[in-house]
């Protein structure tokens, strides 16, 4: 056995948020039980993206992704022989970590108070759309719901120009994995604790406070000066998109005289550019469309690339656009090992994003690929006590595994 | 009331956002975090506003909503003592956290290397916009640099449109976010093995794996996925729509039959919902324009709180594209406790987010305002260091402590 994080985690999760959480365990090496719905699993197993857009249940990117290095056992929790079998695992497992709507599982007799009687050490982590107290607890969101609701999506697209532009929900699945990544940081917090003379609890994880959390900077705004911030722009000068040669977007930053001095002499040193009313931050920002139109006459001069380590070698910021085969061919991230290929029975080899957080002095397992649906069904519970073959064989024709 | 990582100290070198707002993160849960920074230098959080410097370095916003909970001494890190200075501090912390310019901390003589000597289970963070390594190890980045390199921007906004930067919330509170989560992982490993961790952590690689699902089609299908809007591959209606009040928006995700049934109620089920074409999802999304325009007109007249009630009152995911001013105020923010006031000396008591984490047992709370630059030199020197009135003078007077 490796070094990795000696814990046993079981996950009761859908889609992305709670199994973002999860893999961020199983990633260093927590042994993480998926517990999913027999016969359609996990929500995420149906959504792609697929190979050749053919849907496959045990290939959808999506799952994979989200799924790495765990365990899956199908388990209906809906029947009382399927909550028993789940309160086997949660008897000696450190967290579980579930989605489900608050007071479901209560109901089902698995709630924090009937867990904790069982195992006075585990950590129970809820993900849900608003957390588990106040009016909206109830309330269905999906990561749209979850971006608007959140105040993110009213301030993007950002640098709108005007307000007839709809406000927008951010990339991909970015909010779930918020809540996600606020778990996974709680969940060991408290394990920390538990593990220096404290005990097991509940942490009750709402997304939308997590989203809202990370956009504090712009909504102080409206602590400012009581006027909401709103997606035509932050009201100074920072940044400006450019288009390139090579049909290629970029952006350069203008936020100080000392980043413009750098973008400057990667133009060629145009003469405009230390002159009134280019000269200062002021004028700039005073005269920002036609400074816009000034960069941009630059910029369809030159490639994406030429431009980023052009104004790179002054000493100023700047970035490239990037797609996704733009991250994929990237030196950067290629020096650095941002990827990392794994072997799945279904998909095959697939270069997938790795953990961006990497440990020197850990000597983590190697990755494993997500799992099956049931793949390892039989394998934990048998080792459960009690739960010999012929118990399995019956759960397995009544449909609870 | 218990703290999840009490007797924790961090010491943070961080400045502007993203290391700034992963060390407040950890003063949430408990650990005693100290700011190390000089006026020969000031943040620049605290020193920039608008197109120019602020003559005020206790009057800026934003920095008050990224360093609550904290602690400040002024150390100058360009003067020999001072760098002697911040080593014995480092020699008593569990964590240290920098985010400058990859290279800088090893000019300074603070480097991993140097630090784990004086403290060798020492875990360190370094933030950075493109990591440590690398060809592009020296490139500058600041948050619409992340998002671009990192994948996001080109996924943001309408598909006819320009890609999009996103705000401070893209890059930035992400690789803080991120951080503390490595810093958890990394304490995690260190009470499970006695080791500490040296951490390069990449603002751009942080945020791409947030995004990972996305990069999937890229990894089967060679194809890069494209923005999309408030669109949905599957679903519809899946949307936003104008209400009645000055620039509202209700948010509205369809994603199965039964919330279709449920809309159609909470809509009172008009004739053109009862539409053979509308029966199924594939039909929903196929006509999903003209939906969109017949929703659109029954939100025209509404406000957004009511066509939420209205719609979540039926089970139909539904909420609107909530401003500032909403969230201050909202029933259930405020009942979740996610408001907060906190004074400050400088700019009064004002509002602000708590830790979105509730923990049963030791909560993550805002234990204190933000720091005032070197509020706390005593405590840090006298108490924690145990240096004398003297030393401190003198160091005062050579601007060590400054």
């Amino acid at each position: 056995m490796q070094g990795g994080l000696k814990l046993k985690v079981i996950e009761l999760c859908d889609f992305v948020a709670g199994p973002y959480c999860g893999k961020l365990l199983a990633d260093f090496g927590a042994d993480v039980i998926k517990i999913e719905k027999p016969g359609r699993g996990d929500d995420a197993r149906h959504i792609g993206p697929f190979r050749d857009d053919q849907p496959n249940p045990e290939a959808s990117g999506t799952f994979l992704y989200l799924n790495t290095g765990k365990r899956s056992v199908t388990l209906d929790i809906e029947t009382e022989d399927g909550r028993a079998v789940l309160r086997e695992l949660l008897r000696d497992a450190d967290v579980l970590i579930e989605d489900r709507m608050p007071g479901e599982l209560a109901g089902l007799g698995l709630g924090y108070e009937d867990l904790q009687a069982l195992n006075p050490g585990l950590i129970v982590t809820s993900i849900t759309p608003f957390g588990q107290v106040g009016p909206y607890r109830d309330y269905k969101a999906r990561h749209l719901n979850l971006y608007h609701a959140s105040g993110q999506g009213y301030l993007l697209p950002m640098w709108a120009i005007n307000l007839d532009v709809p406000p927008c929900q951010g990339p991909g699945y970015l909010g779930l994995y918020d809540g996600g990544m606020a778990g996974a940081t709680a969940t060991l917090a408290a394990l920390f604790w538990r593990d220096n003379g404290g005990s097991g609890q509940h942490i009750d994880v709402s997304i939308q406070h997590a989203m809202m959390a990370l956009e504090r900077s712009q909504l102080r705004r409206y602590v400012d000066d009581g006027v909401s911030p709103n997606r035509t722009g932050k009201g100074r000068l920072l940044e400006s998109l450019v288009e390139c040669k090579d049909g290629e977007f970029a952006v350069v930053i203008l936020s100080s005289q000392q980043q413009w001095e750098g973008l400057w002499r990667a133009m060629g040193r145009p003469e405009w550019g230390i002159k009134p009313p280019f000269d200062t931050q002021k004028g700039r920002s005073d005269n920002y469309a036609e400074l816009r139109k000034r960069l941009n006459d630059w910029s369809r001069t030159v490639t994406q690339n030429e431009l980023f380590h052009r104004i790179q070698t002054e000493g100023s910021a700047a970035a490239p656009i990037l797609t996704a085969e733009g991250v994929f061919k990237s030196e950067q991230f290629r020096s650095r090992n941002h990827f990392v290929t794994i072997d799945h029975p279904v998909a095959g080899p697939l270069e997938y994003v790795d953990q961006p957080t990497r440990l020197p002095n850990a000597d983590l397992p190697a990755k494993r690929p997500a799992p099956l649906l049931g793949q390892h069904t039989a394998e934990v519970l048998g080792g459960l006590p009690g739960y010999d073959r012929d118990r399995l064989q019956r759960l397995a024709r009544n449909g609870v595994i | 009331m218990q703290d999840a990582l009490k007797g924790i100290r961090v010491v943070d070198f961080g400045h502007v956002l993203a290391g700034p707002y992963c060390t407040m993160q950890l003063a949430s849960l408990g650990a005693e975090v100290i700011k190390v920074e000089t006026r020969a230098r000031p943040d620049e959080q605290r020193a920039h506003r608008g197109d120019g410097t602020h003559a005020n370095l206790e009057a800026n916003s934003n920095f008050f909503e990224c360093n609550l909970g904290k602690l400040s001494c002024s150390i100058n890190l360009t003067t020999d003592e001072g760098r002697a200075l911040a080593k014995r501090l480092v020699a008593t912390a569990d964590i240290v956290l920098e985010n400058m310019r990859p290279g800088v901390m090893t000019k300074l003589g603070l480097d991993y290397d140097e630090l784990v000597k004086v403290k060798p289970d020492l875990i360190m963070l370094s933030l950075s916009g493109f990591g440590g390594t690398g060809p592009w190890r020296r490139y500058a980045a600041y948050n619409p640099c992340f998002t671009s390199v990192g994948g996001v921007s080109h996924l943001t906004g309408y598909t006819e449109k320009k890609p999009n930067t996103m705000t401070n919330s893209g890059g930035d509170a992400r690789a803080g976010t991120a951080a503390v989560f490595a810093a958890m992982i990394a304490l995690r490993f260190r009470q499970q093995t006695g080791r500490g961790q040296y951490i390069d952590s990449s603002s751009c690689e942080v945020i791409n794996s947030m995004i990972g699902d996305q990069m999937m089609d890229y990894a089967m299908n060679r194809r890069s996925p494209r923005r999309h809007g408030n669109s949905d591959a599957a679903m519809a209606p899946h949307n936003v729509y104008r209400c009645a009040g000055a620039d509202e928006w209700i948010s509205i995700a369809v994603g199965s039959d039964a919330e279709w049934q449920g809309l159609v109620r909470a809509l009172g089920s008009p004739d053109w919902a009862l539409a053979p074409e509308y029966a199924t999802a594939e039909g929903r999304w196929t006509h999903r324009d003209r939906l969109d325009q017949s929703i659109a007109a029954w939100s025209a007249d509404k406000s957004y709180y009511d066509a939420m009630r209205l719609l979540q009152a039926e089970g139909v995911p539904a909420t609107p594209s909530f401003k500032a001013e909403d969230l201050f105020n909202d029933p259930h923010v405020l009942a979740r406790g996610a408001v907060q006031e906190v004074d400050h000396p400088v700019l009064g008591r004002r509002k602000t987010i708590t830790p979105p984490y509730r923990l049963s047992r030791t909560p993550a709370r805002i234990r204190r305002t933000a720091p005032q630059l070197g509020g706390d030199n005593d405590h840090v020197f006298k108490t924690l260091l145990g240096m004398g009135d003297a030393e401190i003078a003198r160091l005062e007077d050579a601007k060590v402590i400054y």
